[in-house]
């Protein structure tokens, strides 16, 4: 059986990298692809965590987070391309009509 | 669970399943009335709301977990659904007028609102963080779309992405926290956590420590906690002004109180360790929302860092920690719910008359071309600053006063010192109010005209802005039995 730390650490590698694709990718939708990477990551963390303590609550977690990263997938698209239309543009430094 | 028992279950859920039931209605009426005829969409939500008000009043709240430890009916609960469902109601009726005017999106609109709305109530009443977070997430879609409704305006488009974009990162944040409460403890249910931890001797574990530190961080991005604040002026200047007076108090409510049911009943034994780090947190957000709020020439933009400092100072009480002080942060989040909405429904009727209307300059005068919106602007700004009789003060009053009790008074004179220098900012407002403008001085303006929507919004805020503040021993009382309902 392949030890608990191994899926972690590559749960937690996937984490790093969704984290460091939004803050340093300036495409919304590249942006948007890392943050469904971090949402990812927590539920390969679910899932190992769950054959550890041998509890299946864990696995059924994974399921409400892929309904939900889906939903927000799908608003999120949404809001690009509202955007794209006014915007001409979804690289998020040009869009600075806000200041701040 | 037979189909008897969820059924009965049901009752303790009766105000999310009318608030969704009242979306959905909404919906299919949407797509079945004729262009002409959408404003009646308000009426059925305003009706939805008032109802889901009502049903959750006259339900017993025995506080037994429901749904296999999913949900909770409890006093507390009771207490922050009302305020939510307040806060909702406000909104909506702030709305009615803009939304006949705009025509398009009517349906979505309200829809959305009441669904946020669900999602809001659905997280007070949680007690399996599953479930913290499917609220968390049905209030926040919800109200990502909310934000960029007004499709066509290119700076509403760009909150939207931002709101999308900062919500998304911090919702990985909490659910990536969530696994390692999971790994540390077995379990997301909150009393299976709190007697898995038990007195404390578990607490040095590597897992919990941070799962602990990232759901605090998701929490602190929600509540627009600084350093976890950089997208909050950006969205609440560019959202549509209702639905930013309804981010800065509904959101701010169900995310304080979902915090506060965690560290009392899932973490009590890991809490005294993130004191300081809470500490610094509530100091931190309310010197810099205040600072920053010093310097701002638009009100809304104004008003957004405020609610900052606001949530700084609502953190002075989740500090504190005691009865008292979580007493003290319920009464607060009514007083800060009426204030804030009633500033918020100001700039609504403000904006009617001229495009954008969020400058300091296009208030000057208001006093003079519609005394009751001057006088309830100025109301509801001396209780946002913290002055005597209204609901602010008495707020503040009791959030210092607990946290003094419970040993924090270094915290306390540094939350003083910001009110006096947060009162410079709303005063401004004021005067700009009760000064006669340039243009007025060239001829009469014309009054402002009121529509029955948000004469009754401003004229119910700014009652319970001023019941709260000159006879607060009712609504006290109700706040110390809700929180005797928490562990």
């Amino acid at each position: 059986m392949v030890p608990l730390h191994y899926y972690l650490l590559v749960s937690a590698l996937l984490f790093a990298i969704g984290v460091t694709g939004v803050l340093v990718r300036r495409n919304a939708i590249v942006i948007f692809m890392s943050i469904e990477l971090m949402l990812n990551a927590a539920n390969l963390s679910f899932v190992a965590f769950s054959r550890e303590l041998q509890d299946l609550s864990g696995q059924l977690f994974v399921f409400f987070v892929m309904v939900v990263a889906a939903a927000e997938v799908t608003v999120g698209l949404a809001i690009i391309v509202t955007l794209h239309r006014n915007w001409k543009t979804i690289h998020v430094d040009a869009i600075r009509m806000l200041k701040g | 669970m037979s189909v008897v028992e969820a059924l009965y279950q049901c009752s303790g859920l009766l105000a999310v399943l009318i608030l969704f039931a009242t979306g959905v209605l909404i919906l299919l009426l949407d797509a079945f009335s004729p262009l002409g005829r959408k404003g009646r969409l308000g009426g059925v939500a305003v009706a939805g709301t008032a109802a889901a008000l009502f049903a959750a009043w006259q339900s017993e709240s025995p506080g037994e977990p429901l749904f296999f430890e999913m949900v909770v009916w409890d006093r507390y609960a009771l207490f922050v659904t009302s305020v939510i469902l307040l806060g909702a109601l406000l909104v909506l009726l702030l709305s009615l007028e803009g939304r006949r005017r705009d025509g398009a999106g009517t349906g979505e609109y309200y829809a959305l609102v009441l669904f946020a709305a669900t999602g809001m109530v659905l997280m007070a009443q949680a007690v399996h963080f599953i479930m913290i977070f499917l609220g968390l997430e049905i209030l926040s879609i919800s109200v990502y779309v909310l934000v960029g409704l007004p499709r066509h305006e290119r700076r509403a488009n760009e909150a939207a992405l931002k709101y999308v974009l900062l919500g998304g990162f911090a919702s990985g944040f909490f659910l990536y926290g969530l696994t390692f409460l999971y790994g540390a403890t077995g379990s997301l249910s909150m009393t299976a956590m709190a007697s898995y931890l038990g007195t404390g001797e578990r607490v040095f574990n590597s897992y919990l420590l941070l799962g602990t530190a990232l759901v605090l961080a998701g929490f602190a991005f929600k509540l627009a906690l600084v350093p976890f604040h950089l997208w909050t002026p950006d969205v609440y200047e560019g959202a549509p002004t209702p639905i930013t007076a309804y981010m800065a108090v509904g959101v701010k409510a169900a995310v304080l109180a979902a915090l506060v049911r965690t560290f009392r009943e899932a973490l009590p034994a890991v809490v005294p360790h993130w004191t300081t780090a809470l500490w610094i947190l509530a100091a931190v957000t309310m010197t810099v929302g205040n600072v920053m709020a010093l310097v701002q020439q638009s009100v809304k933009r104004m008003l957004a860092y405020s609610s900052i400092a606001h949530a700084g100072y609502l953190m002075v009480a989740v500090v504190a920690g005691t009865p008292s002080g979580v007493t003290a942060l319920l009464v607060y989040l009514l007083a800060y719910t009426v204030m804030n909405v009633g500033a918020f429904g100001v700039m609504v009727v403000g904006q009617k008359e001229r495009d954008g209307g969020e400058l300091l300059q296009d208030f000057e005068g208001l006093g003079f071309r519609c005394p009751l919106v001057g006088a309830a602007m100025a109301l509801f700004l001396f209780s946002l600053a913290g002055i005597p009789p209204t609901a602010g003060f008495l707020g503040k009053l009791l959030v210092f006063s607990a946290a003094v009790e419970a040993g924090y008074t270094w915290l306390v004179i540094l939350a003083v010192i910001n009110s006096v220098v947060a009162a410079y900012y709303y005063l401004r407002v004021v005067i700009a109010i009760y000064r006669r403008s340039e243009a007025a001085e060239a001829g009469p303006e014309p009054a402002i005209r009121l529509s029955g929507g948000e004469r009754a919004a401003l004229i119910l805020a700014g009652l319970l802005t001023v019941g709260v503040g000159v006879l607060p021993q009712g609504f006290w009382e109700m706040a110390r039995r809700a929180v005797l309902a928490l562990g």
